[in-house]
């Protein structure tokens, strides 16, 4: 199991391997799914943040590999800024979020492409080395405003999506606050602010990049699971 | 079995007391049960927890029987310990208690087939993973929102080994509300058992010391109020306590 090996740049906080993502958090997601939202299973588009975990067996380095389960012809990627917590988060307010914030990482949201969001699709998302993070905890200094930054992916060298935090539902800020309404964060935890739609895919043996300014790039090949 | 409690400044492994209703902390100092600080009794690393696993509760949310286990993720923040409480935001119309055995994986599994799964099991404790219904959406569901909220997860009293438990695969789980007997079921009735449970979820995720898996509740889930004191039990493991509040005591 990959273990935790990010250096982080702030004693005395250390990663605390826990990664909550948003689903639907970003306006290109949302139009994607616009016109299925209204009917069932979902009967609308959610009103709270949605969020979904990515435990610590799922947690890799940039270089490290990703492997396609067997059986599967292609991944789905989905680039994300992280924020890394560096004092407790309860009940934070939008204009003191930034209190909160010890830096930023790039988040790789890895997933079996799947039908759905009714269920948590844990089996899809929580597969061992399928969130990439990295490349450093970048200090907020360092990254500027949060809210304005691009994110490239690129699959085997050629640029497949170029997105913004500029285009997110809930920004940083407004996110902390309303996720930390109803549960708290902790130092060392990552809040991963939600990925554009469509997901870039990715098969066995190419190798997927993502970037954000200020941040740097990770970089993981696809390899063929076992069976 | 054994548990975590705080005591006069400090953490200290506790056991039952030759007297019921006290235990004994590592130390040798004797105390009653209201005298220590319950905590979880351990500190999990992933939790995983199973919606809609036994039929007859599956059947009254009316949902139907599905061909692969419901499976959700929690944080570390949503866990209490024994004689915690949980809070009901004002306002709420529907939360209720969720009385389920808790199994906590022991050693490193990948790829664990079933006849081999329970060499992977390190205790069992009893879990009472409350809901706020109001909270559900249709995204992820049961979203966090309403199923991982602060407090929310109670945990506890002990870490019963496996040894020291007659047969996991029949145990009873009761849970009483101000002392009425409100749910009752028992573990043979699960739709997906704990060895298919450790198969199933390490065909996909390499599970760990520490890991926790949650396996869901019977039929019998009831509205809870504050002021309410919740007791789930379960054979052998003990009673967990908890009791609900409203929003003051958070300064809400």
């Amino acid at each position: 199991m990959p273990a935790l090996r990010i250096p982080f740049e702030f004693p005395p906080f250390a990663l605390s391997g826990r990664v909550y993502g948003a689903l639907l958090n970003h306006r290109t997601a949302v139009e994607a799914i616009a016109g299925a939202a209204s009917k069932p299973p979902y009967n609308g588009l959610p009103k709270a943040p949605v969020l979904f975990i990515k435990p610590r067996n799922t947690l890799a380095l940039s270089g490290e590999p990703i492997e396609v389960p067997a059986g599967e012809d292609e991944l789905e990627v989905a680039a994300m800024l992280g924020l890394v917590i560096g004092r407790t988060a309860c009940r934070v307010a939008e204009s003191r979020a930034h209190e909160h914030i010890a830096g930023y990482l790039i988040v790789n949201d890895v997933s079996v492409p799947h039908p759905n969001y009714y269920r948590p699709s844990v089996r899809y998302k929580a597969r061992d080395g399928f969130c990439p993070l990295g490349p450093k905890v970048a200090a907020p200094d360092a990254v500027g405003n949060p809210d304005e930054l691009a994110i490239h992916t690129y699959v085997d060298g050629a640029l497949i999506q170029t997105t913004s935090t500029s285009q997110l539902i809930r920004p940083a800020a407004r996110l902390l606050a309303d996720v930390t309404e109803f549960m708290t964060l902790s130092p060392g935890d990552i809040l991963a602010l939600g990925a554009a739609a469509p997901a870039p895919r990715a098969r066995a043996a190419q190798t997927v990049v993502i970037e954000i300014e200020g941040i740097g790039r990770i970089e993981n090949p696809l390899v063929p699971g076992r069976a | 079995m054994r548990a975590r409690v705080a005591y006069a400044g400090a953490v200290h492994e506790a056991k039952p007391a030759a007297v019921e209703g006290r235990v004994r902390l590592a130390d040798g100092r004797d105390l009653a049960e209201e005298d220590v600080v319950w905590l979880p009794p351990l500190e999990p690393q992933t939790i995983l927890a199973l919606g809609l696993n036994y039929a007859d509760h599956a059947r009254e949310l009316a949902f139907k029987s599905q061909d692969e286990p419901l499976v959700f993720l929690k944080g570390p923040g949503t866990l209490v310990g024994h004689r915690g409480m949980t809070r009901r935001p004002v306002g709420v119309e529907f939360m209720h208690y969720e009385c389920e055995l808790a199994v906590v994986i022991g050693r490193t599994a990948k790829k664990v087939s079933r006849a081999d799964a329970m060499r992977h099991v390190a205790g069992y404790c009893i879990a009472n993973d409350y809901a706020v219904r109001d909270y559900l959406e249709n995204w992820y569901r049961p979203n966090l929102r309403a199923k991982n909220r602060d407090n929310a997860t109670a945990l506890g009293p002990w870490l019963v080994e496996p040894a020291e438990v007659a047969d996991a695969r029949s145990l009873a789980l009761r849970t009483f509300v101000n002392g009425e007997q409100t749910q009752s079921g028992n573990t043979r009735d699960l739709i997906f058992d704990i060895p298919y449970l450790i198969e199933y979820l390490s065909s996909f995720m390499t599970l760990g010391p520490g890991d926790v898996i949650l396996t869901g509740t019977p039929e019998g889930v009831r509205n809870v109020m504050p002021g309410d004191e919740v007791v789930c039990e379960i054979d052998g493991l003990g009673r967990l306590k908890n009791s609900i509040v409203s929003d003051a005591p958070f300064g809400r």
